[in-house]
Parts: structure tokens; sequence; C-alpha cells
């Protein structure tokens, strides 16, 4: 088996060995980037120092110095995090080329853990988006099917992994961002609780909702990269003081359990709906009755108040954005568009902001900025907020009944490029089955539990735990993932078509 | 319906320092008003009994020790500024001439 398919847990191991070294894993997925991400555009910016980084790593090792489980592994970044070195652009026009003068925490954890960064990852402008399709630089294709979209906003992130560019990478998810495209992909991604992984030097989006997470192809890799970045962080008054188990422990111990007695799972009736796919509901099902074979208990649980959780998301994600987003204001970085015949220094933010922005980042602000003013700010955000409360309460009540919460990860497989582009309603609507966990601030896992049977496209499931209990998720999600492996006979992504290697590429390495 | 009128979005544009052009205000208009007609359900539910969570876990007084530490200096500050003397930020008029 190549490199490139191998999983960051396998690459440690071989790294650990002496078998490979960091160099040749590192070249193999820059060779990978170059034959492929022309097609698939999944990266803005790729690390011109990754190789050397790799060769230091390398040159720890060899003085026989104490590294990481991985060390020396190849990693993605989302282009919302910021990194010293590569420019950090959040997909917007109005980053273009913009290099942070500091890491976000969580790339400063990475590479203290010896991680080799490889490059930053497409997004939605600013994570507006379920699509990536509206990144300043165009979109990213599904490496299952480049006419369709990865998911967003990270779909970057997880067509990196699941087109074996990176074995993994990092996300942020503030409404659905790191799961529904690893449904949409075939990978693995996670929201972490909130608070429990640091958002210091990730370009904020909406502050009470954004979680950095893994992304990744298998659950294990996804535990071994949240034991990296998580935890405490002095720099991020949102962060949580909690000591946190192994993860990768979870993991391990998940995909050893033979029997799943004793645990209940929780069936959110109002997010297995009549209105979703036909194929996602019937791999959803079997999922289920798999799970059930390995002697969970599934029960039937009840949200009511899950109606309401995407209007109130639509109302709290805008007026955070449109007050996280005026640090735009073309003074202290990104781009400065001076009006014809001059103005003040009002005039040139408009019209910076103006040409710095795309048309879902507008729509947001504009709306968000309606949403908290005056004579509104009750009827709008104010009821937004009282549906959070609710939202928790159904949570709490379907918690006690269930120790994990089940449904699918996304109403649909992946879409066509510009099917939902001119209908920002219809695009909000993806979310549906992701937004709520944002609104509590637990933590969801998304991981592939089959391919759709009218198009042949990832269906993925969430996991969802109470907060502060992500174990949960990586111990049951690597207990399904053994299950649905062992009867397929292989991984999921095995399956995904062979990328054609780009006529440009091709022709310079000499084989056409 | 909703009452996002071209009038409502050229304020609210203002009000976020956008310089929409004319055909934007026009879409505009029309894609809030049909996503706030969808959005304002929540009111439905929103009864005055319920509290409002804008937190989702509760967190109180985040306070670190009272210590200087480590911070950007003023060449990293600057770095990534359109324009600037040095020191400073530098920006065009605060004032219009009106003011």
């Amino acid at each position: 088996m190549s490199l490139i398919h191998l999983s960051a847990a396998e690459l440690g191991e071989k790294l650990a060995s002496g078998e490979v070294s960091s160099v040749e894993v590192t070249r193999a997925h820059l060779d990978r980037i170059a034959a492929v991400d022309t097609d698939v555009h999944a990266f803005l910016h790729v690390n011109a120092a990754a190789l050397e980084t790799a060769a230091a790593v390398d040159a720890k090792r060899a003085a026989g110095e104490q590294l990481g489980e991985l060390a020396g592994v190849p990693i993605a970044i989302k282009d919302v995090l910021c990194t010293l070195g590569m420019p950090s652009t959040a997909g917007s026009r109005i980053l273009e080329g913009w290099v942070p003068p500091y890491d976000a925490t969580v790339v400063a954890r990475l590479r203290a853990a010896d991680l080799v960064p490889l490059g930053k990852t497409n997004m939605d402008e600013f994570a507006m988006g379920s699509s990536t399709e509206h990144s300043a630089y165009g979109p990213t294709h599904n490496p299952w099917d480049l006419d369709r979209i990865p998911g967003g906003s990270g779909g970057g992130s997880a067509a990196a992994v699941a087109a074996f560019e990176a074995p993994i990478a990092l996300g942020s998810d503030t409404g659905g961002s790191i799961r529904q495209p690893a449904a949409v992909t075939g990978s693995v991604g996670v929201k972490p609780t909130y608070g429990s992984v640091s958002r210091y030097g990730a370009i904020a989006l909406a502050s009470s909702l954004d979680q950095v997470g893994p992304v990744s192809r298998t659950v294990l890799d996804a535990a071994l990269v949240h034991d990296v970045i998580g935890g405490w962080d002095p720099r991020d008054s949102t962060s949580l003081k909690d000591e946190w188990p192994s993860f990768a422990q979870a993991a391990r111990e998940g995909a050893r359990q033979e029997s799943l007695a004793g645990l209940r799972i929780g069936v959110v009736k109002q997010l297995d709906a009549p209105g979703f796919q036909a194929g996602v509901s019937q791999r959803f099902h079997e999922a289920l009755e798999l799970l059930a074979s390995a002697g969970a208990e599934i029960v039937e649980v009840s949200a009511p108040n899950f109606e309401y959780a995407v209007a109130a998301y639509y109302l709290i994600l805008p007026a955070e954005a449109s007050s996280n987003l005026a640090k735009f204001d073309s003074v202290r970085f990104g781009l400065r568009v001076n009006p014809a015949g001059g103005g003040t220094v009002e005039d040139v933010m408009a019209a910076t902001r103006e040409a710095g922005f795309g048309p879902e980042v507008k729509r947001r602000i504009i709306l968000g900025t309606y949403a908290l003013s005056a004579g509104y700010y009750d009827a709008y955000y104010g009821s937004a907020q009282k549906v959070r409360t609710l939202i928790q309460r159904d949570f709490s009540a379907a918690f006690a009944e269930a120790d994990v919460l089940v449904s699918p990860s996304a109403p649909t497989t992946a879409f066509r490029l510009g099917e939902k582009l001119n209908d920002p309603l219809a695009m909000y609507l993806n979310d549906v089955t992701t937004i709520p966990a944002n609104l509590a601030g637990i933590p969801g896992m998304g991981l592939p539990i089959g391919l759709a049977p009218e198009d042949g496209l990832p269906v993925g499931i969430q996991l969802m735990a109470p907060a502060r209990a992500d174990d949960r998720l990586y111990r049951l999600g690597a207990t399904l993932e053994r299950l649905l492996e062992q009867k397929w006979g292989h991984t999921l992504l095995s399956q995904a078509p062979d990328l054609a290697q780009s006529e440009m590429y091709a022709a310079e390495t000499g084989a056409v | 319906m909703s009452e996002i009128t071209p009038d409502v979005v050229r304020h609210l544009a203002g009000l976020a320092r956008i310089a929409l052009t004319e055909s934007e205000v026009a879409s505009l208009t029309g894609e809030l008003g049909s996503i706030v007609d969808n959005i304002a359900k929540v009111s439905e539910v929103a009864t005055p009994d319920v509290e409002g969570t804008s937190h989702p876990i509760p967190l109180q007084n985040v306070f670190r020790a009272d210590i200087p530490g480590v911070t950007l200096t003023t060449e990293q500050a600057l770095a990534g500024a359109p324009d600037h003397d040095g020191s400073r930020f530098r920006v065009t008029a605060i004032l219009g001439e009106e003011q």
C-alpha cells in the first residue's frame, strides 16, 4: 500500500520504527497534491517549508529524541486558522496574501507535537456556507464526483483527506462545517465540546458557536489529532479548564469492543425525517440495525424544539458575525480600497468591504445588523437566545434516556456544484441535522456508513454526546467503524474513484 | 411579510460600512425578505417565561493574573497593515469636510 493510503496512526508507527522517513511521507503527499489538486482544489496554499520541517523531525528522531505518536505525519490546515509563514485568508479576498504574525494555538500545538503542516485548505468565505462555493478563490470539488460539492464550509479539509492529499486535517465547525463535509466525502470529522479546543488564532465567525476540530479518514486518527490540539488555553477566555481523557485510548478500546450491550442509542425523531434522501435514510437505518445486532439498545427520543434550530441559528450567527467581521476595516490588516476621489476613513472602509467581501458574507452581515438593530433585537436575537435554551432542554431530556444520540449527518448526499448557489435558504436548510449540537455546545462526530444506492455517493451518520463526553463519540465511533468495515470487507474511501492525474502534471512528469 | 425594503437595506449597509451597489441592494432586499420571513418563527416558542442562553457552556469571571505577558512587537503588529508610518497605522481623513 502506498504511503498516501495509510492512516496517520499507521504512518506514525512506520515513522517510529524507522521504516519510512517524514521526508518520504511528506514528499508522497506533496506529489499527490501536485497530481490531483488542479482538479480537486482542496488547497489554497501549499507549504513551501514542508520538506524542511519534515527533515527537521527526521533529524530529531535520528538524534534519539522522544517524539509523539504523530511526529512527522503531514497535516492540512483549514485557512480559517492563523499560521506563521503561510497566508491565512479564511477564503476571503479581504485577507488575500495576509500572513499572520502569530500561530493559532492549535497550530502551535501541532508544531510542538512535530506534525508537518502541508498547507492551507479551501473554505467558504469566513466559513459561511455548506459547499465551499462561497470561497473567493473558487470551489473545491468532491473527490467522489468532481461535479459535486465537498460540503462546507470545510470542504477543502474534507476533500484533502478523501482525495489522499493529506492523512489528517484541521477544520472548524460553527453549524456543521466539519460534520457535513465529512458526510458528503466519506470521511470522519469531529466537532468537540464547545470550549474544549482553543479558538485563539481561529478567525472568528460566531463566537458562541465556533469550535475547532479534527478531520480524518479514521476514528482513531481524529482522536489522535484531538489529543494533540485539545485542552485549556489561557489565551482563549472560553476555553474549559477540564482535564480530558485520552481520546485515542477511547477509540482503541472502542475498536476492540465486541458488544454494545448496555449502551442506549437515541434516535432523534425530528432528525430522521421523511424529507431526507431515500438512500440516506436507508443507510442510516441499516447502521442502526448493525448497532442493535451488536447489543445496543435503540430508543426513539423527541426534540420538539429542533424545528426552530435553523431559524435561531440564522439569527444568532449573522448577529455575531456582523460584530466579529467589523474588524475588517482596511486599517490593521488586509485589503484597502480607496474610493475614486478620495474620502474619509469611513468611505474607505465601505469601499474596501464592498470590494473585499463576497455576496454571502454581505448577506449575513446585513442580516445580522438587522437582527441586532433597535426595535428588532428582542423579537429576533432575543427570541433566538430563548430557542437556544429550549434546544438545550431538549438535549438534556434526550440524554436522560440515551447515552449517545444519532441522526444522519446531512439530509442528502453531495449535491451538484451550483445547484443551491442562488437559493440561500435552501443552502441554509442543509444544516438542519448539525446545527442543534452547536447551539447546545455538545460534541458531535460524523463518520461514513455507506453509499446511497441511487447515486453511489457517501452517506454519514452523526453521533452526539453530552457536553464534555467526547470520549463516548470516539468509543462508539470506532466500534461502528469496525463493524461496518467487517461487513464491507474494506474501508469506504477505498471505493472512491481513482482521480486521474491532471494533464498538466502528467505532461510535466512525462506520463503523456 | 417582512419589512425589508430597499431603504432598509441601504440603511443597514451604511451601519455595516459596506458600499453596496444598487443592484446588490435590489437582490438583497428580496433575499433578506424571504430569509427573515422564515426565521421569524423563533418568536412562536420564545415565550416570556423562557430565559435566553447566550453561551452554551456557562462560564463566570474568566480572569487571569494581572502580569504583562508576551505581546506582538510594533513591527509584527504593523506587518500586515495596508499603510503605516513605522510606529502607527495610517488612515485617510477621519472627518469629512462638512464636519
